[in-house]
């Protein structure tokens, strides 16, 4: 008896206990909290002027290359939407990949290589952002994939997946659209994506998904990007159609490829 | 010896087994010569004749003995081959055990079980057609074919159990005994008929294909949390998937869903099309619409708040939110039905009623 | 005359005198014969083995596809028994426990769960599932390229046409099997299936809305359809597709397989390897084959990865959403249908856009079932057929069958529109007005062409029979004239080429009162249609012609 409890008790002294780790995220939360109120303190000052010059490098960039479609006073023109009130998320979704500045019209901004530097696009939507209030750059809190990936799949399934396929796959809309593909994409665009609704995707506000919820649904996503499909290839996670394609093309494929072996005379 | 078979060894029946063992381009054998419409079909009197069997062509095996060992070599190391991956089958399925909430240890479970398990498989399978197309004698062997249909006596022997049985038993002629059979014959399976309608439940289902779950004063709440939706909740361009509050408390959840589920769109009331007898069932550009295809019954839930389309990733039906979500493309025929809503004194979205048309796919009795 | 009897007395009494004495049987073959003698005197079974034992199968590829369809079958039957120990075909709802994280503590049916469980927490569980759903769709796949093999060579001719009508059933018997396999584990993928075959069981007239609530014991989803579908899935369809199956292989056996025209085979022998032991090692050898392929894809390829789509739920849907293969002609049909066609008529309500696609597909695969019958009546030939025609020689039978392939693929394009749209760049609503296009013109050009590209391969066919290939070796003439050497076939090359039958319209005559039948009618079109182009086998009077012209 005496026997067993001890080797109990040796295995759960191997695993790191519950209390270890929170009493981990205490510390940490406690120095990095620390450590930003020193800075802030110290920093505000600086902050304002830093704000100030990005705002006016992000007037510059924006007469440059938005204003043609969206206006000079961002009240958008035929060629583009308004841009009043859209907030820093937006711009920062739209330019960080790459769907903006457009290539060419079509149905939908595409994904692309980022035209910009960072600090550029920092500039834009500070800029933008500045205008008009509206979605601002999502919390850090919310992008660290730590939340409910249970719950985060069943909001995604209801709210995501008839677009984006349940295992964001990504999928076809009407007149040449489609949702795209979420595999890979960064915490914080999808975080943005969903608070901002770019292009022809719904809005999520914070009354419809709670920015927990959003957390919880980034969680599961970023699950699906690291855990590769327990059954092997995935095969694009399209479904039955690549299922039937491969049993087709492959699998009788190879299996005509024996009955020719097997029924040719030997040499 | 050789004199007790003198009576049969005729040479017409040495000649014969002879005919049907290798012969065979002419081993016509004429089991009957029926004469059989060709129908349509053309024969002619000049038509080539089969010029017989080939010379038969031997193998590296059957000439070469090296050879004759190799292959023999090469089966068996194939069937080896077979014993190690059962083995490694067995010793996979213990050295890589699942451990829960871990999906690569799964996923090596699977893949080395399955390797395994492949190997020795096609170690067998490969070893045994090797064996077969190397070292088995490859010569064709010819076997004759007869007509399908029985030879006449047998023929005559069957009509004539029919005919005994019919005069035996007196089926033809008692024609009383024989209708009132099969009168009884086709009515036995009505029972079985019948015994399937407790398959469902007592009522009428088109009572219940008429009406959901939404009532006058039913809040809108989120699926699936089922929290209540206020009319500030909802900005331009949003989609909320809407469930009946008190939904998740139903005794038939999925049932109830199956009908009630709804999505809730917020547009700009400018682009907005309504017919005046239904200005009062939306709310400040907040539109309500019935969430199940009138096509086939998938959830329509791809909206496109630009264009605001609702598109069905089944069939790829479209709905034109904007103008009473009428069909804009593909094959379903009716607009989506809209929930009437309102908001009541805090604020939250509530129903007017019921829908005021059955939801979903159509049926026979829909408009009765 | 004596010197013929005494040989054949002899070689008998050789071989009657030599087996007791010159062979000593060792312990093994004793107990081989005791269990053997053992056996027959209780089940006579030394009849079926000389009966059965060297009959002879013909070699060829293409008649291993049938195999390739048993032999699936029978990895499902044994992958599909390791899952019933496991699943538990109940719709209660529980609360998931088992190990997929993001599946935790969510509401579904026991079904789910416990194929979660398969998938998870049984060791190997997720391979027998895999396995079980590529041997499926390996099973309908080949059946369906073993019904092409046999349409195309004009397999089932008399006296085939019953084996080819219960063939087509097992084919009918294995979708069934596949779609209510494929419902089982009520995911959200395949309740939507369902909630697709409710949509459409309630289109039907008169009868759907009851169809509906019987089949699914109340109001969609209701607590019944994995159980009822589970008892089809593990019963009643296998014990008729079992049954099917066995008369299917009976008929096999009485009418001995077919064999592809060569030198020496003829239509009254079968030439090949016999049971025992090449067929049955090559068979043998083969259904490991078979299996180890399945188990390979199975161990390296997810299917249906359901803990992706979670538990059915009415309001979710996912893109992409998509029957297994063989129902996708179905439901490309659904998505093919334009908008508007439904009417109400008297009050009722008149679905035209599921009937149509209904009937539609219906009388495709009717046509499918009897064709055999129907190319009989017109033909009016009552031989029997056991040489296997070469496609191209029947170019009218091998045009109709590219056609109904085509005819079948586009539907089964509709049923991935949206996927063909997302990948290939294009919009939807162009993909399927090109395909609604396509369903009726696909299927003529394909005809056309196949049936052009027939006779001339039949012509060409002609030509090497009659004036040999070309022999790519050019002579110059004493007149300075060029040519280039034809070298002829030999015998038996050529007899391939020169052995199929030919038929000819059938002229319509009146009967004994002057009139001319519908039917007659019917018939003689259909014959003209099939027969009036048509390239005629070379005979010995044309070889002696080119011959002499030749000269």
């Amino acid at each position: 008896m005496a026997k067993s409890t001890s080797s109990t008790q040796k295995r759960r002294s191997g695993r790191r206990s519950p209390l270890a780790s929170i009493a981990l995220i205490v510390v940490g939360l406690l120095s990095t909290g620390g450590a930003y109120a020193l800075f802030t303190t110290a920093a505000t000052a600086e902050t304002t002027v830093a704000h100030e010059q990005l705002t006016e490098e992000g007037s510059k960039l924006f007469a440059a290359n938005c204003a043609t479609c969206h206006g000079l006073d961002l009240a958008g023109t035929e060629a583009g939407p308004s841009l009043i009130g859209v907030g820093e998320a937006s711009v920062e979704f739209q330019v960080a990949t790459g769907r903006m500045p457009m290539a060419q019209s079509g149905p939908q901004a595409e994904e692309k290589p980022v035209q910009f530097t960072e600090e550029q696009i920092e500039a834009l939507y500070t800029y933008v952002g500045a205008q008009a209030p509206g979605p601002g750059i999502p919390d850090e809190e919310y992008l660290a994939a730590d939340g409910d990936a249970a719950l985060g799949a069943e909001l995604f399934r209801i709210n995501c997946a008839m677009c984006h396929n349940v295992a964001g796959a990504g999928g076809a809309l009407t007149e040449g659209k489609f949702a795209p593909s979420l595999t890979g994409v960064s915490a914080q665009h999808i975080y943005e994506a969903m608070v901002t609704g770019p292009q022809n995707m719904p809005v999520f506000n914070d009354e419809n998904i709670s920015p927990e919820d959003k957390a919880n649904i980034i969680t599961y996503l970023t699950y699906l990007d690291e855990n590769p499909s327990p059954g092997g290839l995935s095969l694009g996670n399209l479904g039955p159609v690549s299922e039937g394609l491969f049993i087709w093309i492959f699998g009788l494929g190879a299996i005509v490829a024996i009955t020719v072996w097997l029924t040719a005379k030997s040499n | 010896m050789a004199q007790h078979d003198d009576g049969v060894a005729t040479p017409d029946g040495v000649t014969a087994p002879d005919a049907n063992d290798t012969a065979a381009g002419s081993a016509i054998a004429k089991v009957e010569a029926r004469e059989v419409s060709p129908g349509l079909g053309v024969t002619r009197p000049d038509t080539l004749v089969n010029p017989g069997f080939p010379p038969h062509r031997a193998r590296l095996t059957d000439t070469d003995p090296r050879k004759e060992k190799r292959a023999e070599r090469q089966v068996s190391i194939l069937f080896f081959l077979s014993i190690i991956g059962s083995v490694l089958a067995v010793a996979a399925y213990i050295a890589f055990p699942i451990e829960p909430g871990n999906m690569t240890s799964v996923r090596m479970n699977t893949l080395m079980l399955g390797l395994g398990i492949t190997l020795g498989l096609l170690g067998i399978g490969i070893g045994a057609v090797h064996w077969a197309k190397a070292l088995m004698s490859d010569v064709e062997i010819v076997e004759s074919r007869h007509g399908t249909r029985g030879s006449d006596a047998t023929r005559a022997k069957a009509l004539e159990v029919f005919a005994l049985g019919n005069k035996e038993s007196g089926f033809g002629r008692r024609s009383l005994i024989r209708n009132s059979l099969i009168g009884a014959l086709v009515l036995t399976p009505i029972p079985a008929v019948v015994l399937f309608r407790d398959l469902a439940p007592a009522e009428d289902p088109v009572p219940l294909l008429k009406h959901t779950m939404w009532e006058k004063g039913t809040r809108l709440t989120r699926d699936p949390s089922g929290t209540p939706i206020r009319a500030s909740d909802i900005t331009i361009g949003s989609a909320f998937h809407v469930i009946p509050d008190g939904l998740n408390d139903s005794e038939h959840k999925l049932e109830e869903k199956a009908k009630a589920a709804v999505l809730v769109m917020r547009l700009d009331p400018a682009d907005l099309v309504e017919r005046p007898e239904r200005a009062e069932w939306s709310y400040d550009g907040i539109v309500a619409y019935s969430k199940i295809c009138t096509h086939v019954g998938c959830p329509v839930a791809l909206y496109e708040q630009q264009t605001h389309h609702l598109l069905c990733p089944c069939h790829q039906s479209q709905f034109d939110v904007a103008n009473h979500a009428e069909v804009i493309f593909g094959p379903a025929k009716r607009a989506l039905p809209q929930l009437p809503i309102a908001v009541d004194s805090e604020g939250y979205l509530i129903a007017q009623s019921d829908f005021l048309e059955p939801v979903g796919p159509s049926f026979w009795e829909r408009e009765l | 005359m004596t010197s013929t009897d005494t040989h054949a007395g002899t070689t008998t009494g050789a071989t009657g005198n030599a087996a007791p004495s010159a062979v000593v049987p060792t312990r093994g073959a004793r107990f081989t014969g005791a269990a053997a003698n053992y056996i027959d005197e209780r089940t006579s079974i030394s009849g079926l083995v000389k009966e059965v034992g060297r009959k002879i199968f013909p070699d060829h590829w293409s008649f291993m596809l049938g195999e390739v369809a048993l032999y699936s079958f029978v990895v499902i039957l044994l992958s599909g028994t390791f899952l019933t120990f496991f699943f538990e075909a109940s719709m209660v709802p529980v609360e998931y426990d088992g190990s997929y994280v993001p599946l935790k503590g969510i509401e579904m049916s026991a079904a789910m769960a416990s194929s979660l469980d398969i998938s998870f927490d049984i060791r190997g569980g997720l391979l027998m599932r895999q396995v079980h759903h590529w041997a499926a769709l390996l099973f309908v796949a080949s059946i369906g390229l073993h019904m092409l093999r046999v349409f195309f060579t004009g397999a089932y001719r008399k006296p085939r046409e019953i084996n080819w009508l219960i063939g087509f059933v097992l084919f009918i018997l294995a979708m069934a099997e596949g779609f209510t396999g494929y419902s089982l584990p009520d995911d959200l993928l395949s309740g939507n299936g369902l909630r697709i075959i409710d949509g459409m069981v309630k289109g039907i007239p008169v009868a759907g809305t009851w169809v509906s609530y019987l089949l699914f014991g109340g109001e969609f989803p209701g607590t019944e359809i994995i159980s009822r579908l589970y008892v089809l899935h593990i019963l009643i369809l296998p014990a008729i597709l079992v049954a099917a199956l066995g008369v299917h292989l009976l008929l096999l056996i009485i009418n001995k397989h077919t064999q592809f025209a060569g030198p020496g085979k003829t239509n009254d022998n079968v030439v090949g390897a016999p049971i025992m032991p090449v067929f049955a090692a090559k068979a043998g050898g083969f259904f490991f084959i078979v299996f180890g392929v399945i188990v390979l894809i199975a161990a390296t390829v997810t299917i249906n990865p359901i803990w992706n789509y979670g538990p059915y739920d009415p309001s979710p849907v996912s893109a992409g959403t998509q029957p297994d293969w063989y129902i996708g002609f179905a439901d490309g049909a659904l998505r093919l249908v334009p908008p508007g066609l439904e009417f109400v008529i008297f009050g009722f309500t008149v679905s035209m856009n599921i009937l149509i696609p209904l009937v539609g597909l219906g009388l495709f695969i009717a046509v499918v079932a009897f064709y055999p019958f129907i190319e009989a009546w017109m033909t009016g030939d009552k031989r029997e057929h056991h040489i296997a025609d070469r496609p191209r020689n029947a170019p009218t039978r091998t045009a109709i069958g590219a056609a109904g392939v085509t005819f079948y693929a586009v539907l089964w394009a509709a049923a991935s529109s949206d996927l063909i749209a997302t990948h290939f760049y294009v919009s939807i609503e162009s993909v399927i007005h090109t395909l609604q296009a396509l369903l009726f013109i696909a299927p003529v050009v394909a005809y056309q062409v196949t049936k052009r590209v027939c006779l001339a391969l039949q012509k060409k066919d002609r030509e090497i029979a009659l004036h040999g290939f070309e022999s790519g070796r050019i002579v110059r003439l004493p007149g300075g004239e060029y040519i280039e050497v034809h070298e002829q076939l030999d015998d038996y090359e050529r007899w391939k080429l020169v052995s199929y039958n030919e038929y000819k319209p059938l002229m319509i005559r009146p009967d004994a009162n002057g009139k001319i039948s519908v039917l007659q009618r019917v018939r003689g079109g259909l014959s003209t249609w099939f027969f009036e182009d048509r390239i005629s086998p070379v005979t010995s009077t044309d070889i002696e012609r080119s011959h002499d012209s030749s000269h």
